[in-house]
This record gives C-alpha cells, structure tokens and sequence, in this order.
C-alpha cells in the first residue's frame, strides 16, 4: 500500500497511526505540501485533482478521502476497528470532519499561515471540544474508554484524535478537559501507537 | 513559500503588514497603515525594517560558498516571545527528551561542560558542545557524538555549526531567524546552508518541520511568555550557562521587546 503523505497534516497522521495499531505497512511518499506546495502539481493533480492529501493507493483501489481510507484500512484488515452495526460510527466520524475544519484550520492558520479566520475556527472548536468532553465523561462513568461503546477503540477515536491531541498548536487547550486527556493517554499506550510532531509519545519511563 | 495567488497578512512587533507577490515576481511588503518600510530580500527571506537601518542584514559569509545551497525551511508559527524561541534552540538539555530519538536519546540526556563567551561584534558563541544523537540528519545511518558550535550575533538571530560527517573540516549550518510578531507571539524561520549529502531539499525541510513542530508545544508552554532577564528570575543548572549568557547580554544591550527587564517587577503571564 502506498500512502502519499505530509509529515504535518492531521489526515495523513490518522492514515499512518491506524496503520501501526494494525500492524500494516505502509510505503510512505513523502511530499513538501509545505512549503513546497507539491500537491497542487500536475502529477500530483492527476491522481487526486482535489490536490488533498493523503491519497492510498491499495492495488487498484485509490482513495483520495482520509476518513475512506481509515475505512478502507479496517475493513481490509481488523474489523473490530469498524464497528458498523453502531449508528455512532457515522455521527462520530462526521465529528472527526468538523474538528479538522475547526480544531484543524485553527493549526493551520496559526503554524504554517494557512488562510483563514482563526478565532472564528477556534470558536467552533471550542464548542465541539467541550461536547467530546462532555460525552466522554459521562462514557467514562459507565465504564467506557472509547467513544462507541465496546471494549475495542475504532477509527472514530484515531480520527479524532488527530485533532484534539495537538490543538495547542491552534490555540485550543485540553487543561480543562480531564476526560480527553485521559482518553487521548489512552491512545498513547494503544499498542503500535506511532507520534506526529507536536504528539508526544508515551515516555519510555512511564507505563499505566 | 508565498502563495502568488493571494495576499499575505503578517505582523513585525505589533504592526500589521501585508505581504504580496507582484505579477513580475518581486515581493511587495506594505504596512496597513501605508507608513514607510524599508524591505530587502536575503538568503530566501524577506527582510523588514520599521524604522531606519542603522546596519545591515546578518551577514552569512558561508551563504556566499557555491556549492553550499540555502534551504528555507518553511516558517511556523510559535505562541512564545522571540527570546524564548533563540533560547530553546541553545538548549542543549531538551534535546534527549523533546527530540528524543533524533537530536539525543533517553539516557544519553547528559549535557556535557561547554564554553560560552562573549563575541567582539556583540552576541554569545558556545563552543565545545557535545551530544549523542541517534538520528543528527536525514542522512545519518546511526548514532554518533555529534560536535556543536552555537552562536547568537543578534537578539533574535541564531545559528549552530554542526560538523559535516563527510567533509569533516567544514560545517553544517543551520539558522533560525525569528520574526517578533507580538511580544508573545512569533514566527521562526529557519534556513539551512548544509552540504550536499544526497538528501533533497524536501526531505531536509521535513526533518527540520519535524524537530520544529516537537518544540513548539513546550516553548507554548514556558511561563512567563516572555524571557525573565532578572538573575534568578529562573533557576538554571550548569548545561543553562549559554541561556544565562544569552540573557545577560539581551540586558546589557537593553533589549525590551519580549522581555521582562531585570528592572522591571516580574509580572505573572
């Protein structure tokens, strides 16, 4: 499987983490969105002509939508991170898009100059944070660690994640949100967690 | 790294400024208020002046050698005051934790005695700086003892020579310019004037967005904002002696742009 990718982008580290929790490797092709503007090539164009990223390219299959292709890398390889018969898996991976609007573009905006209107982003992350926030306590009152409920975390959660974990970055905080940082912990310890800048993994010197 | 299809907003200490690319190329600064600017273009970046030069652009004496090409890193965006970011980058001590498995390692996190001395044009040079990192560049293949200079010339300026592993009597350079958007808030842009080794232009920018990207969130972190110049006003150890240089000679030259003066009363964030 070849995964086109950038270090930075939220997106392509969701592709790059469901990989390592599955075990499944990658072929990582680097490209220099930023500053290089690589995706907005015509070579790059002619595969996605939305000029997003990441693309998978799975044999004959390529996938040009992040979310698909988390999707695509469960349903091809573990199935217990796809839990279909949960109507949330829908509402929670539509979550995962608004915060990459939100949470996401206020990154981008503040890190590396995207155009945009922070505080309006940040206003919006906010809102959505503090909801994630709010389920997630009370899921974890009732013995849940992740956001559908079963023993098992799904793409939902890593989908997510991509976003809440670095959100300083944008300007957002987690210090009033026990609940996410004790489930964005539990990413970490998720056995072939792998980090993004700006995403610290577990230190060697702490365990659970 | 400007994108030509639009105009860029920007601040230099407090002051609104767009920046556009001209259909012929060239790159326009202006301020909002259309007050006076001086601007210039050097090693890939462009140069802003508010009020009037009393001396030139940092000179970089290696950027003139051919076969030595300038990368631009791409610049980020850092919720801490300039000071703290020039700081950071001197800190030998984060390298093993913060950088862990690149520019040191859990548990070489040892920083070794180095000298720090004044330099005659102004500024601090740090010289016989030793570090075990695993992974120095794109290139390295393994762990080795890595040989640093650092370097500040100007408050907000800095670089660090780091030995060519191929050409082992020329250095690697990598500087780290910082724009001081607002007392608290800046923009680093870092460049890097390395020999070829064979790595690209896009896998070195990677490297250093990486190394980047992994300081930003504790530089946003540090509290104060901005850089406490009082003695005392932190507590540094032995491997601090270069940040405590640093410091002394932004109080000496009376620099107060991101900084809590000796004299002033410390102030909380």
């Amino acid at each position: 499987m070849i995964l086109y990718d950038a270090h930075h982008l939220a997106p392509c580290y969701a592709v790059r983490l469901l990989a390592g929790c599955l075990g499944a490797t990658l072929d990582l092709k680097p490209l220099d969105v930023y500053p290089g503007h690589a995706n907005q090539t015509e070579a790059f164009l002619a595969l996605n002509p939305l000029g997003t990223l990441p693309v998978l390219v799975d044999g004959p299959c390529l996938i040009t939508d992040w979310l698909e292709a988390l999707a695509h890398l469960a349903l091809t390889h573990d199935r217990a991170w796809f839990p279909a018969e949960h109507a949330a898996l829908i509402g929670w991976l539509g979550m995962a898009r608004d915060l990459g609007a939100s949470a996401g573009a206020a990154r981008l905006i503040d890190t590396f100059g995207a155009p945009g209107d922070a505080a309006a982003a940040r206003a919006q992350a906010n809102a959505l944070l503090d909801e994630v926030e709010r389920r997630m306590w009370f899921g974890e009152r009732i013995g849940q660690d992740w956001l559908i409920e079963g023993p098992h975390p799904s793409i939902a959660d890593l989908a997510c994640f991509v976003f809440i974990a670095p959100c300083e970055d944008g300007g957002l905080s987690l210090r009033d949100r026990p609940a996410l940082r004790r489930w964005c912990d539990r990413v970490r310890f998720l056995p072939g967690f792998v980090s993004m800048s700006g995403v610290f993994p577990p230190m060697a010197n702490t365990g659970r | 790294m400007l994108d030509p299809a639009r105009a860029h907003e920007t601040m230099l200490l407090g002051v609104p400024l767009v920046v556009t690319i001209n259909a012929d190329g060239t790159i326009a600064v202006q301020r909002v208020d259309h007050a006076a600017l001086h601007q210039d273009e050097r090693y890939g970046l462009v140069w802003v002046c508010l009020g009037t030069p009393t001396r030139g652009i940092l000179p970089i004496p290696e950027a003139d050698e051919p076969d030595r090409p300038i990368v631009v890193v791409g610049s980020v965006g850092v919720r801490a005051s300039g000071p703290r970011v020039i700081e950071n980058f001197l800190d030998l001590g984060h390298l093993g934790y913060v950088h862990a498995r690149y520019l040191g390692d859990d548990p070489h996190t040892r920083v070794l005695p180095y000298t720090v001395e004044p330099l005659p044009e102004g500024g601090i040079i740090a010289t016989q700086c030793k570090m075990f990192q695993p992974q120095a560049s794109p290139a390295a293949t393994e762990g080795f003892m890595v040989d640093y200079i650092y370097k500040v010339e100007r408050p907000l300026a800095t670089c660090l020579y780091k030995a060519n592993p191929v050409q082992r009597d020329r250095f690697d350079i990598i500087f780290l310019i910082v724009q001081p958007v607002t007392e608290e808030t800046s923009i680093a842009h870092p460049l890097l004037l390395c020999l070829p080794d064979g790595t690209t232009p896009a896998a070195l920018r990677a490297f250093q967005q990486t190394i980047f990207m992994q300081d930003k969130p504790i530089l946003e972190n540090q509290v104060p904002k901005r850089l406490p110049l009082a003695d005392g006003a932190e507590l540094p150890i032995a491997a601090d002696k270069s940040s405590v240089a640093y410091r002394r000679w932004l109080s000496a030259i009376g620099l107060t742009w991101g900084v809590i003066r000796a004299d002033e009363k410390a102030r909380a964030a």
